[in-house]
């Protein structure tokens, strides 16, 4: 009882306060009477409470819980006087056993390489998001210069009526869109004023609730700011009044600190334009403008450009649809402001960029089979365009990965792999022994070598190392070789390869890219490119290889760049032929008429077609293309022909789908529809997807229930469920005897349909008596 | 091709062969185009016939059509040329129609799709054949439920889109169409017209409407009739439609569903209840004990089912620490998996266990628990949004503060709300608080937009385990279970001695007066004027302002409601059983 004593206070206040705070929304029905209930008890009347309710008691005392029932919370402390066993995250990695050297190990480097990960990509939203914010502090700079000048003129005073506003338009998905708002107001922070302020939507249902966030946050960084502890006093002593927040306030606030700072030496940290050193404007973010109400966005608005010559204010909005969307909301205040649109990097260039950070790279020796890959990229896709969404699951692939590949521990870089190779257990190499890669490879070799790959340690962690080397290999070649590929194939005409790298990546990881039905009309398109295009790509390629690391395709580097100085002589040279062979045609046609240049026209594709002599330009093209053909035929080739592919390759799509992107409701209609799919029972089971009478009681209820139009008639459905259960119990329905078994029958009834309800299939109704209400459709 | 466009004159053949032609489709778009207007739009006449004797009409009968047409033809005052696209959407439009009643006509058998028929007998039906068939399965439900088996496949490969269910939708629907046919003739005939009156309209008790449902459905099994006969006919001109136009129908064919479901006001179901068939209602306490009696059969495969997720603990701990949360869905009570969960794994943690089945919880006992039993906090907050700001600043200053929250149906009625979800989302969105979560209702998963789903970061985890809701559905009052009023006293007891002297008195008089007239039915409650009588009598208040504003603190409470009478007059009633009142009197006497 030690525990429940401590924690009534907390449900009890929950109980009797909180009606008004937590209205449900779904279900409309009014609070039953019964809502009464939840009222608990004093602690005195405990006992008499659980004698009334034994049910309660004993289901509370089997729980080992007490006082069950009469509250919502129970808070659990373990005893501190028992020190406290730390227990390690890594422990829960190896399925609770006793912690062995290798699990731990694996699990370190699945953190390490995590981490690695997440850092990488996090570097690159700071980087991709340094354009959007470099833009943004030029805007700053721009504006309130007349404020700053402390410049008195009347134009000046009727142009101070606007307040320059930044609209940021950063896309759908909103829930990348905190880290972009996190790195903003760290920026500016950093480089422009202390006094940033971020409001949501939610903080905010009224002007003064606004007001009050706005000033608090502003005196708050100042606080950060001021390190002196008069001045803090003050500042708490100020935020303790829980004063009237105004907007009159904060701007005799605002003065009274500019004025002291203009005196004092001025915070180090903001090293930027020094004029904004005396007057550091007041960023205001709006996150989620959309969110926000028209009349509380417009009152603020009006208000805070009255006090615009007394507070340099500035105002950036973030906008998840489009820029309309301010005069939608703000069809007055709108003329109060001065717009200046800002766009962020499309969610799906985001994702492009992180694939080739993360994945189209040798950095990180973890790698997405084709399943896996495309799951993610269809949650991005189909569900949210979320990129931190993508992060999580590549996280939880990794997770996946270290967890059920015992392997794994070689998912290293290759130095490291080396080291571990020479320690790798007997078990861990009866392990490579089995995957069904190395035992495609062992058949394939002739019986000596078959009999020591099999039997010797030694000769076995030689082939693993050497497997995994040439492993990295393949990998780097792959990704040079698709990256060109792409070049070559992503500016033709309706994409026959796919637009993205994405979708070239996951039809190669398929299977022979060269086998696919769209890989011959592509080569064909190739072969019609333009010079210049051609040479555009060609820039490209080159450049590809000049930023991979590998070596290994330095010939065909050197080959590259060749054809790109053959190209350029050409154009020299055409140039001039151009010249001559324009000139002579012209003037063969001057003097035709119509009927003498058709003939002249046929002519000269007769000659053309019989000769099919091709420019210089043509061969040197059919040359590049031919050469990029054997590329792909070469080194494109998918990873599951590489032996120990295992070890790297994450394969587990269904786990990533199961957990991500589940479906409960098709889950609950499989439970209730066919039992046998959970309950291996050969009761259960049916050959024609029909429910047996031994079903559980939901089951049955359920399917009857299906055959109901909008209203259930609970008699018949109750002699329904009474005739099916009887049946299934072999009792002779007639006998009066068996009034006992009848009620239990009907209390089992009860008991189906209450759950039935609680899961959202029915609801009572008052439409007409006895009868409760459909909430799904269909079924029959 | 360009079709013809004809404006003929309405003649009595035509508007008679019109009503047939609509009381089979029983779709009002389709009267409203073939009747009401003075115009017939016929668009190519080859085409026309087509269609049509594809729809409903015996080849000889479309010859007669199409005669009479040309007859018409002649007398033709106007002739349309249209274009070729919209003779071909008006054919689709035709075929869309006509595939779509095929639907309803053999029950349009998807997973939650819309239903139309009404059938009250089907369900005792359907329990007979089952019950017929003992320990063997119904080859029956199988009609029924082609589509729905399907589903658990699907649920693997959930992107095995509705297409290819739709195509093989389209195929049986003509195959169990004569079934169909069958089971609705034997229908009707075994209820003959002296049992009519037992079901009636739902909603009005109205006979002119099950007249005309009657006879509604007579003339539906006609051309059901007439369908079968031409079945193979009408297959062929179905498979014409291309498949693309097949997907747009979909999503109509849902949406005209359902408004043909809910504008429909009358739906059949008989008219028995439970007074005549004396079956009392139970209260939780004989309920539970019958319940006991009972044991639930396949323990063994149950074990082993829930073996099965034990094992996933230590996985769900690893989760649990790296950041994600985790949220669990599936048939069944997933309480003592939890429980089991919270006995072996957070013994040696904090951790707060939140029953959201509990109709009392809030987030604000959520909140007010943490704060101040864990971290030992006794000051107050202004509001729900400070407390969290605060708890949120403490868990990020101390980082030695872990903190596991285990929620019994986070989809609760009391925690389903925007603002409840946003703050348990906020909770635990922070890194030293582990959520581990438990969800049962079918649309639970709508709780959370993008924003609420980034915060609680979940990882989803099936676990059907097929237990009874016992603790979740002993506070729900289902309809079925009386109240058995203990949990009313208490409260009310609780309440009662929060008051001072005097409302005691006044509540006590209101309850005195409910107990006497406990025997008149017809008794709404003590007038408001009469109660203050009642009161100043007894010395209790000396005006009605006084009075009033007692009775405000005890309709707050829920233990008063007021009702305006016919005569526009107050009507005082407390909402709660007369045994539970009786017994709380007496028990007050006691004590005093």
């Amino acid at each position: 009882m030690a525990t429940s004593s401590v924690s009534k206070v907390s449900g009890r206040r929950g109980c009797v306060s909180g009606y008004a705070v937590d209205v449900p929304l779904a279900h409309s029905a009014p609070p039953p009477p019964a809502q009464l209930r939840p009222l608990p008890l004093p602690p005195a009347l405990d006992g008499f409470f659980l004698s009334l309710c034994p049910r309660l008691v004993a289901s509370s005392l089997a729980e080992g819980a007490e006082g069950w029932g009469s509250q919502g919370c129970f808070v659990f402390k373990p005893d501190f006087k028992r020190k406290k066993i730390s227990f390690p995250i890594a422990d829960y990695f190896n399925e609770g056993e006793s912690l062995s050297e290798d699990s731990k190990l694996r699990f370190d480097t699945c953190q390490l390489l995590w981490q690695q990960m997440k850092s990488e990509a996090e570097e690159l939203q700071e980087e991709l998001n340094k354009n959007l914010f470099d833009k943004l502090i030029e805007f700053l700079e721009k504006s309130h210069l007349e404020f700053r000048k402390k410049s008195t003129n009347w134009n000046y005073q009727i142009k101070s009526r606007e307040i320059p506003t930044a609209a940021l338009v950063l896309g759908v998905n909103v829930t990348d869109h905190d880290l972009t708002f996190k790195g903003l107001t760290a920026m500016l922070r950093d480089t422009i004023t202390p006094y940033v302020v971020s409001l949501q939507a939610k903080e905010c249902p009224d002007v003064k609730h606004l007001l009050q966030k706005l000033a608090s946050q502003v005196m708050g960084c100042h606080i950060d700011m001021e390190s002196t502890e008069e001045e803090e006093e003050e500042c708490v002593q100020l935020s303790q009044k829980k004063m009237h927040y105004s907007m009159a306030f904060l701007s005799t606030w605002y003065r009274n600190v500019t004025q002291k700072k203009g005196s004092e030496s001025v915070n180090k940290k903001i090293t930027s334009s020094s004029q904004w050193k005396k007057s550091p404007p007041i960023v205001i973010i709006l996150k989620d403008i959309e969110s926000f109400s028209t009349k509380v966005l417009q009152d603020f608005i009006i208000i805070s450009s009255q006090y615009l010559h007394q507070l340099p204010i500035v105002l950036v909005l973030g906008i998840a649809t489009s820029p309309i969307i301010i005069h939608r909301l703000l069809p007055h205040a709108v003329s109060f402001l001065c717009i200046e649109l800002l766009q962020s990097l499309s969610c799906k260039e985001h994702l492009a960029k992180l694939l080739d950070k993360l994945l189209l790279t040798t950095r990180f020796p973890f790698k997405l089979n084709e399943k896996a890959l495309q799951v993610l990229i269809n949650i991005f896709l189909y569900h949210d365009f979320s990129v931190q969404n993508f992060i999580k699951g590549l996280q939880l692939a990794i997770l996946e990965h270290f967890y059920s590949q015992p392997l794994s521990i070689l998912c290293c870089d290759l130095p490291e792999v080396k080291r571990r190779i020479h320690s790798l257990s007997e078990d861990q190499c009866e392990s490579i022994r089995r995957l069904p890669s190395f035992m495609r490879y062992v058949e394939k070799q002739t019986p000596e070598k078959q009999v020591a790959s099999l039997t010797n340690e030694r000769f076995l962690k030689e082939q693993t190392m050497r497997f995994l080397e040439e492993l990295h290999i393949y990998h780097e070649n792959f990704f040079i070789v698709l990256k060109c590929l792409h070049a070559f194939t992503s500016s033709l005409p309706k994409y026959p390869l796919g637009r993205q790298i994405r979708e070239l990546y996951c039809a190669c990881l398929e299977k022979n890219i060269w086998e696919s039905q769209e890989y011959e009309p592509a080569l064909q398109l190739l072969r019609m490119l333009a010079k210049d295009e051609l040479m555009a790509i060609l820039h490209k390629c080159v450049e590809v290889f000049r930023s991979s690391p590998g070596k290994q395709l330095g010939s065909t580097a050197e080959k590259l760049k060749e054809f790109l100085a053959q190209f350029q002589s050409l154009e020299e040279t055409e140039s001039n032929e151009e010249e001559n062979g324009s000139g002579s045609q012209q003037k063969g046609l001057q003097k035709t008429d119509l009927y003498h240049l058709q003939k002249s026209l046929l002519e000269m594709k007769e000659l053309r077609s019989s000769n099919k002599k091709q420019t210089k330009f043509e061969v040197q093209r059919d040359k590049v293309v031919d050469m990029i053909d054997n590329l792909v035929r070469k080194y494109l080739f998918p990873p599951d022909t590489q032996t120990l592919y295992e070890v790297v390759y994450f394969t587990g799509a269904h786990t990533l789908r199961e957990h991500l992107n589940a479906a409960p409701r098709i889950a609950l209609h499989t439970a209730l529809n066919n039992p046998y799919h959970y309950l291996k029972n050969q009761a259960l089971k049916s050959e024609d997807d029909s429910i047996p009478n031994v079903a559980p009681d939901i089951c049955i209820a359920y399917k009857l229930h299906l055959e109901c139009s909008r209203l259930i008639n609970v008699v018949d459905w109750s002699e329904a469920f009474a005739t099916v259960v009887t049946a299934a119990e072999e009792t002779d329905p007639n006998s009066t005897a068996s009034e006992e078994i009848k009620e239990i029958i009907h209390a089992r009834f009860i008991r189906a349909v209450s759950e039935l309800e609680l899961l959202g299939f029915i609801k009572p109704t008052k439409q007409k008596t006895d009868h409760v209400a459909r909430l799904t459709w269909g079924g029959c | 091709m360009s079709g013809v466009q004809s404006r003929v004159s309405p003649s009595p053949w035509v508007t008679s062969r019109a009503t047939l032609v609509a009381s089979w489709l029983r779709t009002r778009a389709v009267l409203r185009e073939w009747t009401l207007p003075p115009t017939l739009k016929f668009s190519g006449l080859g085409r026309f016939g087509e269609v049509l004797g594809a729809q409903c009409l015996a080849p000889r009968e479309t010859l007669i059509v199409m005669s009479h047409l040309k007859q018409q033809k002649v007398k033709m005052l106007e002739v349309q040329f249209v274009g070729d696209d919209d003779v071909l959407n008006h054919i689709l439009d035709k075929e869309e129609e006509y595939l779509k009643n095929g639907c309803v006509a053999s029950g349009g058998n998807k997973v939650y799709s819309f239903q139309t028929r009404k059938k009250p007998e089907k369900m005792a039906e359907l329990a007979y054949e089952i019950a017929k068939t003992s320990g063997k399965s119904v080859p029956l439900i199988c009609k029924n439920t082609e589509k729905m088996a399907s589903t658990p496949q699907s649920s693997k490969k959930q992107s095995t889109s509705e297409k290819d269910q739709l195509k093989s939708d389209e195929k049986n629907e003509f195959l169990s169409t004569p079934y169909r046919l069958r089971k609705r003739l034997t229908a009707v005939s075994t209820f003959p017209s002296d049992t009519e009156s037992e079901y009636s309209d739902s909603n009005s008790e109205d006979d002119k409407g099950i007249k005309q449902e009657e006879e509604k459905i007579s003339e539906v099994l006609m051309d059901q009739k007439r369908l079968t006969k031409h079945s193979s006919l009408s297959s062929s001109s179905c498979k014409k439609v291309s498949a693309k136009k097949m997907k747009k129908d979909t999503t109509t064919d849902l949406v005209e569903e359902y408004f043909e479901a809910h504008s429909s006001s009358k739906v059949l179901t008989s008219d028995r209840t439970l007074q005549k068939l004396k079956r009392t209602k139970l209260d939780q306490q004989t309920l539970h004990n019958l319940l006991s009696k009972f044991s639930p059969p396949f323990s063994a495969e149950l074990k082993q089912l829930n073996e099965q997720y034990e094992r996933l603990f230590h996985k769900w701990m690893l989760q649990l620490h790296l950041g994600f949360n985790i949220v669990l869905y599936g048939l069944g009570s997933k309480k003592e998996l939890l429980e089991k969960f919270r006995a072996s794994m957070l013994q040696d943690s904090v951790h707060v266990v939140i029953n959201g089945f509990f109709p009392g919880i809030t987030v604000k006992s959520i909140l007010n628990s943490i704060t101040e039993e864990i971290l030992e906090h006794m000051g107050t907050f202004r509001s729900v949004l400070d407390q969290l700001d605060w708890i949120i600043n403490r868990f990020k200053d101390d980082s030695s503060l872990e903190l596991f929250l285990l929620i019994h149906n986070l989809d609760s009625q009391m925690l389903r709300g925007d603002k409840s979800q946003q703050i348990l989302g906020q909770l635990s969105s922070l890194p030293k608080i582990y959520l581990i979560a438990s969800i049962d209702h079918i649309n639970a998963p709508l709780m959370w937009d993008h924003s609420k789903q980034s915060l609680y970061n979940w990882l989803w985890y099936e676990t059907t385990t097929y237990r009874p809701y016992t603790e979740e559905t002993s506070y729900e009052n289902s309809l079925l279970v009386q109240q058995c009023g203990t949990l009313a006293l208490s409260s009310l007891i609780h309440v009662f001695r929060s008051l001072t002297p005097n409302a005691r008195g006044i509540f006590r008089l209101l309850i005195k007066y409910q107990l006497e007239n406990e025997e008149n039915p017809s008794y709404i409650g003590l007038s408001f004027q009469d109660f203050y009588q009642q009161c100043r009598e007894a010395f209790l208040v000396n005006s009605d302002l006084t009075l009033r504003a007692q009775l405000t603190e005890f309709r707050d409470h829920k233990l008063l409601r007021t009702k305006k009478g016919t005569d526009g007059v107050e009507y005082l009633l407390i909402p709660i059983d007369t045994g539970t009142l009786s017994d709380f009197l007496e028990k007050e006497d006691k004590e005093a």
